[in-house]
């Protein structure tokens, strides 16, 4: 894999408007929104409430569509595929981790990492392993079979995380994934983060919190649907990227 | 689907339905108490119309059975007061009618029935002593049990020769064999020659066809020449003088297609010879059809009730996964977003949904198998449980949990992902 293949985005947007139509008025929840995010870049997007950091997140995580402009995941245009096809592109390509956590409570943790997995249409052999190491890696390996409930909430968001890195995504999204979590805790899984981001991983993070968005790489303000600035940060891409072939997480 | 993705859809099924127990529960019940209905009346249906069309074929599908019946007071044309002489009934010259001249009649056996009281040593008894022919045996499909029927000799010698049913020999003779003993009718002593089979015997376990199952035979013209025409009854206080020349005929039609024409005619002739209503007729194939035309009935009424009660299980079914399905939009959400199709989405409820309906089908099936064995002990009713039965159920308890569950599973299926994550 050439240099080349580094500098193509992990997710290109072109004038990405999303519209809301609240009876007469319509509001424009992203407004003309283009950026490349890169590969192996760790983005915070900041912002005031309502700027549009959620529908923007959606957007990337490909659960929610533009109404207009165009959305490329590593160089895939969202807008050709069906519902089948984005699902698939979900589940091999993109890794979610939410404010509230969202395990599924009747499945255990090992089970609940594997989840994506069950849901490729050619699921890899090795999920299971996969999921255990990535359990470990979190400092989960002797909970596997707990419940969600069992767990605390900083718990619950490291199986989150080991959720999101179960099928090696091209693209961890993560919306206010510290928000529920007590300052120490956030500290813990903004650590995890630098980890991935060190290994090569692309990662974009919606944080309120200032300090939060310092650990990030560049941090990119929105407002009113529109990127306000962008602070790009010293720290270039990380070594190991290079190391790597393009695409995937180590693990 | 592969099979280890179905296993773990339906293990998921299981413990999402566990996480509510009593709920889960409730819901089957619809189900439940369906399909234990259809299969435990269909199983007291086919028990009852078994046995109908049991009794009536041993009285003999080709038969037609002519009874002479006593008139009421207001008909008959007694006499005296205290002893009265009653004539009714079934005569030589019908006998003589239907054997010359109807077509399609193969045999014609008149029955004369004698009130007499049967006794051995000191141990006597009350049963239907009749005189009839040899043939008798063969046109009403009776089994000899030990020894012989009656034979044309017995009738040529006018032998005091009897047979006796089994229920009569196990009362008369509780230890030594009744062949060769000789019995006394009335005055007269009888050699047994034979025992038959009763019809009780013969029917398995059902119970007995009405008329009582103790029965002595002797040849007809045994009963001819000891006993007139004229008999008397004692009757609770009054003696009764009655005057029938024959208690039964039976008519034996060769073809089964013309028995409704002979009974017509049989019926038509007996309408016109006689000024009363001393006579009944009772025709075993017009029974059948009407039997089979009651079952036929039967199943309808049976089949709407359960196709009924089954809908209303499904509907129950249904209305719980809908609750379900909103109650977990969440779960929807999390899953779409962590890249479920819709299809995912559709087969984790459906599955859920036949999950609850095979569950309550299943023990429906165990409790409509209990059902009939209680009626049976309980009721003493005749059932039986055909092997289609619990399988039909229980297929349809798996449609309707697909049916009823498709809706349901629609609508997770095609929530908005974005929409379903905000749900609280
Ligand atoms: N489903 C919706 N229907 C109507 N308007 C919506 C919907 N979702 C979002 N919006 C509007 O779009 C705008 C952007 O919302 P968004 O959730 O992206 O904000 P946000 O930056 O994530 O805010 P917060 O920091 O409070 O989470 C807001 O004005 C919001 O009211
Ligand atoms: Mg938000």
């Amino acid at each position: 894999m050439s240099a080349l293949d580094l500098n193509k985005p992990v997710a290109e947007l072109i004038d990405v408007t999303r519209t809301y139509r609240m009876g007469g008025n319509e509001v424009r929840a992203l407004d003309g929104f283009s950026h490349s995010f890169g590969r192996g870049e760790y983005w915070a997007i900041m912002g005031s409430s309502g700027s549009g950091k959620s529908t923007l997140l959606n957007v990337l995580a490909c659960i929610d569509r533009p109404s207009s402009g165009i959305y490329k995941v590593d160089g895939i245009d969202t807008g050709t595929l069906d519902d089948d096809a984005l699902s698939e592109l979900r589940s091999r390509k993109l890794g979610f981790i939410f404010q509230a956590y969202n395990l599924i409570p009747q499945l255990d943790v090992l089970e609940n990492i594997m989840t994506p997995l069950f849901y490729q249409d050619d699921p890899p052999a090795d999920g299971e392993q996969r999921a255990r190491r990535l359990a470990e890696r979190v400092g989960l390996a002797k909970r596997l079979d707990h419940r969600p409930m069992q767990l605390s909430g900083g718990q619950q968001q490291r199986v989150a995380i080991a959720r999101a890195l179960v099928n090696q995504p091209a693209l961890i999204l993560a919306d206010e994934a510290t928000g529920n979590l007590d300052s120490a805790t956030a500290l813990e899984i903004l650590a995890l983060f630098d980890e991935l981001h060190a290994e090569g991983a692309t990662i974009i993070m919606v944080t309120h919190e200032p300090d939060v968005g310092e650990r990030a790489q560049h941090v990119m303000r929105l407002k009113d649907g529109r990127i306000e600035n962008i602070v790009r940060g010293q720290r270039g891409a990380p070594t190991a990227l290079r190391a790597q072939a393009s695409g995937g997480v180590a693990s | 689907m592969k099979g280890g993705t179905l296993w773990r859809t339906v293990r998921l099924g299981v413990s999402s339905l566990l996480l509510h127990k009593l709920r889960s529960a409730l819901t089957t019940m619809g189900v439940l108490f369906g399909v234990s209905s259809v299969i435990a009346m269909l199983a007291i249906g086919e028990g009852a119309s078994a046995e109908a069309q049991e009794q009536i074929r041993l009285l003999g599908s080709n038969n037609i059975i002519l009874r002479s019946i006593k008139p009421r007071e207001d008909f008959a044309t007694g006499s005296a007061q205290t002893t009265r002489v009653v004539s009714y009934g079934l005569t030589e010259d019908d006998l003589e009618r239907i054997e010359k001249t109807f077509p399609g009649v193969a045999r014609v056996v008149p029955v004369r029935e004698i009130y007499e009281e049967v006794r051995f040593g000191d141990r006597a008894m009350n049963p239907r002593v009749m005189a009839t022919l040899p043939v008798y045996r063969e046109v009403t499909n009776r089994v000899v049990y030990e020894g012989r029927f009656l034979t044309d000799q017995d009738l040529e010698r006018v032998a005091n020769v009897c047979v006796i049913a089994d229920t009569v020999a196990a009362y008369l003779f509780p230890v030594e064999s009744p062949i060769g003993q000789e019995i006394k009718i009335g005055a007269d002593y009888y050699t047994v020659v034979g025992v038959l089979m009763s019809r009780v015997r013969q029917q398995s376990d059902s119970a007995p066809a009405g008329k009582s199952t103790a029965e002595v035979f002797i040849p007809l013209e045994t009963g001819r020449k000891w006993y007139g025409t004229m008999q008397v009854k004692m009757r609770a206080g009054s003696r009764e003088m009655e005057e029938v020349e024959l208690h039964e005929i039976v008519v034996e039609v060769a073809d089964p297609k013309n028995v409704p024409f002979v009974a017509e005619a049989c019926r038509e002739m007996l309408r016109r010879n006689h000024k009363q209503p001393d006579y009944e007729d009772v025709v075993p194939l017009e029974l059948l059809l009407r039997a089979e035309e009651t079952k036929r009935i039967f199943n309808i009424v049976l089949g709407s009730i359960a196709s009924i009660s089954l809908l209303v299980g499904g509907i129950g079914i249904m209305n719980v996964m809908l609750a379900t399905v909103t109650e977990r939009t969440r779960e929807i959400g999390i899953r779409r977003a962590l890249g479920a199709k819709r299809r995912h989405i559709v087969t984790q409820f459906l599955v859920e949904t036949v999950v609850l309906s095979v569950g309550g089908g299943l023990f429906g099936v165990a409790l409509g198998l209990l059902a009939p064995w209680a009626v049976e002990y309980f009721a003493d009713m005749r059932t039986i449980i055909t092997p289609t039965a619990p399988i039909v159920a229980f297929a349809i308890s798996a449609g309707i949990g697909v049916v009823f569950g498709l809706y349901p599973a629609w609508r997770a299926a095609t929530m908005d992902p974005v929409e379903a994550l905000r749900h609280e």
